[in-house]
């Protein structure tokens, strides 16, 4: 039944044995491929290199022509009069936006994520989880768009002070757009709890969903919440387009919502658009700011990355 | 007695249960709210200014002749060099980590150093293409210095999509192509990139539709202009993308304007739809072969 | 010349990193007969069948002592490439595992990365595998399906002719039915005692009546250890080894 020769008389094995010969370009491929691989992996690596090197490089050559102590510590940001100023209204203005927007996406957020792992029946989650998932595809122009074209104007009905270019608005839709990161990563945590703590624990007792909530599943999803917080604050520092658009250009230091301010990222898009040549102080202003943001925005990154890992439950 | 304030109170508590559900369903529903009147807003302003005139004009100072075509052509001709540079770092990147990585200290670091990147604004990436691509490697404010930045921006996200879809290949099928006597390379090449291809090109795709969308920031710090009178011709040119289209249109003073970015958003939507649309589509196809 | 033995291992000691699997293996494996290795789980009956196509180096941690010859040559020798050592020395794992391809492309796998590219010839290679593998009739028509459709014992054939077409010398077949029904199971036994003709089959089972029915050698391992390995009917019926006896009248295991 089983023929060792085939038909044309020669056995597959003696085929394979000519066909050996031609295997050293084989070979070479093989000794290639990993190297080849290997230097596409470098080029992650390289890229933080390259980021942290052209940070550093401008920010040292930045802090020799103005001291750091008044960039850090300077309450007034005039980067284009000779007196540099500090860079404290900036800091103040990120920190306004993402405190709005925290604010706006922690409560909303926790709450969806509530819903959709311990309410939501499957076909419902079904309809929202994508929902949330467009909310999360819409590009940030376009939420800046938003904010200035009518959440600006809305707002601008309830409080007679307010700008058309303000914290507020700009901050409020942060906050949205950072919705749908800590609803599903939240979900994910509170998903991650086991069936068996719910229902042995406390549904099988006659608790209530609510209770079972509160008492059971977040308490043993709270490092992952913390962390999926952390990870849209540190979205909500970086972002850029929504504040450029919607809170204006105005260095500022002031915790007055209705006011007009200016962003750390959104100086650099404005000192990188104005008249820059290459070496202007300005030039080298943007790359401190960069850094500064870089820094904060890293430490929170790192931050959430601890906070799972650390606190990763052993079910 | 005891059992009747048993049940007045677990009907509290059942009552408070429905409350609490209520309130997470209207927090639900106010997300969806923001949604549905962003969109509403969007495609009441746009819609009147949308037409083939409009996808086929170059931007213009009178609102009658502008159109969005110099940043649907520069967003194209971006992604002719981003996809490829960046799916080919990303997947060998992936390829790396997963099949050839001996589990030690570097790889970790690398691995670390991916998640990292995924975190970092894109505006600093923005600086980075600035001193790295514009000034350094002498490219000036081109596309393919625009396109370089941008190819690293989404790498991170491309290579941990990658990393899921070549892990989730079965440890089972690589082992039997081992034993036939293939190579490490042929597996991989012949078994295991095949079989990850539809979760790769998924990941990709999301990750394009979102530097298609997201690629304002680091753009505008490394030259695309907002006043484009051509198309791209070649690597060198000077070129604008949908978004900072959008973006110069918004920032004009006179309200008219609003309408023309309320336009150039609806063909960045759609775009970005069809997009999201094939890789849904992808995923369900291919979903759960093993 | 080849030798009697398509094996022959010799003082033969495996370690997973600081633990020792493998004790002193000592045996040698007859051509063109079935070679049954039984033992409880944990024995190291799949390490010891792993280890002949080098399959073992897969896992980093593994450390070997010792000599195991392939037809008089030691296959852990620096000359020997693991990619021809495994040609010759086919395997038939556990579970079924087809690729996610088409039947006619899981059984021209083998051919194609050693280099057959002929039309002609890969599907003539192809038709013979399938007959060999007595599952041809069941999938002519439907050679350019996708090989996941079929059911399991199915699946395990179109395997056993994935391994067929290079034509190897010796077949591994690690426990390949244990995932399979009982029809499924008894056909593959009878395709084994086929493949015999041509083959030389070693072949772990848990499954103590699937050694007595097909196999003409059996080795039972221990912890490690290879306790006894004669003429089957000698094992089942007349073991020398009182732990060999136990085990197959079921006192443990």
């Amino acid at each position: 039944m089983v023929n060792k020769q085939s038909t044309a008389n020669i056995s597959v094995q003696d085929m394979i044995k000519q066909n050996k010969k031609k295997k050293n370009i084989g070979n070479g491929i093989e000794k290639f491929v990993p190297i080849f691989l290997l230097l596409c992996a470098i080029v992650s690596v390289l890229t933080t290199i390259g980021i942290l090197f052209t940070l550093l490089r401008e920010t040292f050559s930045f802090f020799s022509d103005v001291s750091l102590v008044d960039f850090y510590f300077g309450t007034h940001w005039s980067p284009w009069t000779d007196h540099f100023g500090g860079v404290a209204p900036l800091i103040a203005g990120t920190l306004l936006i993402s405190f709005i927007a925290i604010c706006v996406a922690v409560p909303i957020g926790l709450a969806s994520a509530i819903y959709l792992s311990e309410y939501a029946t499957e076909r419902t989650r079904k309809v929202i989880k994508p929902i949330l998932e467009v909310l999360a595809g819409i590009p940030t122009v376009v939420y800046g768009f938003f904010a200035l074209t009518f959440v600006s104007p809305l707002l601008g009905n309830i409080f007679s002070e307010m700008r058309i270019f303000n914290a507020l608005s700009a901050g409020i839709v942060v906050g949205i757009m950072i919705i749908p990161m800590i609803a599903s990563l939240s979900e994910d945590a509170m998903s991650a709890v086991p069936h068996s703590l719910r229902d042995g624990g406390a549904l099988g007792l006659g608790a209530t969903r609510f209770e079972v909530a509160i008492k059971v599943v977040l308490p043993a999803a709270l490092s992952g919440i913390i962390a999926s917080i952390v990870l849209a604050l540190s979205r909500a520092v970086g972002e850029t387009m929504i504040v450029t658009i919607a809170a204006g250009a105005t260095p500022n230091l002031t915790f007055n919502p209705t006011e007009s301010i200016q962003t750390l990222t959104a100086f650099i898009v404005q000192g990188a658009t104005g008249d820059t040549s290459f070496h202007s102080i300005i030039y080298k202003s943007i790359y401190a700011v960069g850094f500064t943001l870089f820094i904060f925005t890293l430490i929170m990154n790192i931050l959430s990355q601890y906070i799972s890992r650390r606190f990763k439950e052993d079910y | 007695m005891t059992q009747q304030i048993n049940i007045s109170q677990i009907k509290g508590r059942v009552t408070r249960n429905k409350i609490y559900k209520g309130i997470f369903i209207l927090a639900i529903s106010l997300a969806m709210l923001a949604l549905a009147t962003l969109l509403y807003r969007i495609l009441s302003q746009g819609l009147g200014y949308l037409s083939i005139d409009f996808l086929k004009n170059y931007p213009a100072p009178y609102i009658e002749e502008a159109g969005i075509f110099a940043g649907l052509m520069g967003s194209v001709f971006m992604m002719c060099i981003t996809a490829p540079v960046s799916i080919i770092l990303g997947v060998s990147t992936a390829l790396y980590l997963e099949e050839y990585a001996t589990q030690n200290r570097f790889t970790r670091f690398i691995q670390v150093n991916v998640q990292n990147l995924a975190g970092i604004p894109s505006i600093v990436f923005g600086l980075l293409g600035l001193t790295l691509f514009v000034y350094l490697l002498a490219m000036g404010y081109t596309l393919i210095a625009g396109a370089l930045t941008m190819s690293l921006l989404v790498l991170p996200v491309i290579v941990v999509a990658s990393q899921e879809a070549i892990r989730s290949v079965p440890k089972e099928i690589r082992e039997a192509s081992i034993a036939m006597g293939a190579t490490k390379w042929q597996t991989i090449w012949r078994i295991v990139l095949p079989a990850s291809i539809p979760g790769i090109i998924t990941g990709a795709i999301l990750a394009l539709s979102r530097a298609i969308g997201e690629t304002a920031p680091p753009l505008i710090i490394v030259g695309a202009a907002a006043a484009i009178y051509t198309i791209p011709d070649s690597f060198l040119s000077k070129y604008t993308v949908m978004p900072i289209q959008i973006y110069s249109w918004t920032a004009r003073p006179q309200e008219e304007w609003q309408f023309v970015a309320a336009a150039g958003i609806i063909v960045l939507l759609a775009i970005l739809l069809c997009m999201n649309a094939v890789a849904v589509w992808i995923r369900n196809k291919f979903q759960k072969r093993y | 010349m080849t030798a009697a033995n398509v094996f022959s291992i010799e003082d033969f000691n495996l370690w997973y990193g600081n633990d020792q699997a493998l004790y002193h293996i000592n045996m040698a494996v007859p051509r063109k007969e079935i070679t049954a290795v039984i033992g409880p789980s944990g024995c190291g009956k799949s390490t010891l069948l792993k280890t002949l196509n080098r399959m073992i180096e897969t896992i980093p941690i593994v450390n070997t002592s010792g000599i195991i010859k392939y037809n008089d040559n030691n296959i852990f020798e620096k000359k020997q490439m693991v990619e021809e050592l495994r040609t010759h020395v086919g395997m038939v794992f556990q579970k079924p595992n087809p690729f996610p391809k088409s039947i006619y492309e899981n059984v021209a796998y083998g051919p194609k990365i050693h280099g057959i590219k002929k039309k002609n010839v890969l599907d003539e290679i192809v038709e013979k595998s399938l007959r060999g593998a007595a599952i041809w009739d069941e999938v002519k028509d439907r050679l350019n399906q996708n090989a996941y459709g079929l059911s399991g014992g199915q699946q395990q054939r179109i395997c056993i002719a994935r391994c067929l077409a290079i034509e190897p010398d010796v077949i591994l077949m690690d426990e390949p039915t244990s995932a399979l029904d009982p029809i499924s199971t008894l056909k593959i036994e009878e395709l084994i005692k086929e493949l015999k003709k041509d083959y030389t089959i070693i072949i772990v089972t848990h499954n103590m009546q699937q050694a007595a029915r097909i196999s003409d050698k059996t080795a039972f391992m221990l912890n490690g250890e290879l306790v006894e390995f004669s003429d089957t009917d000698q094992i089942f019926s007349n073991p020398k080894d009182k732990r060999t006896e136990d085990y197959i009248t079921g006192r443990f295991g």
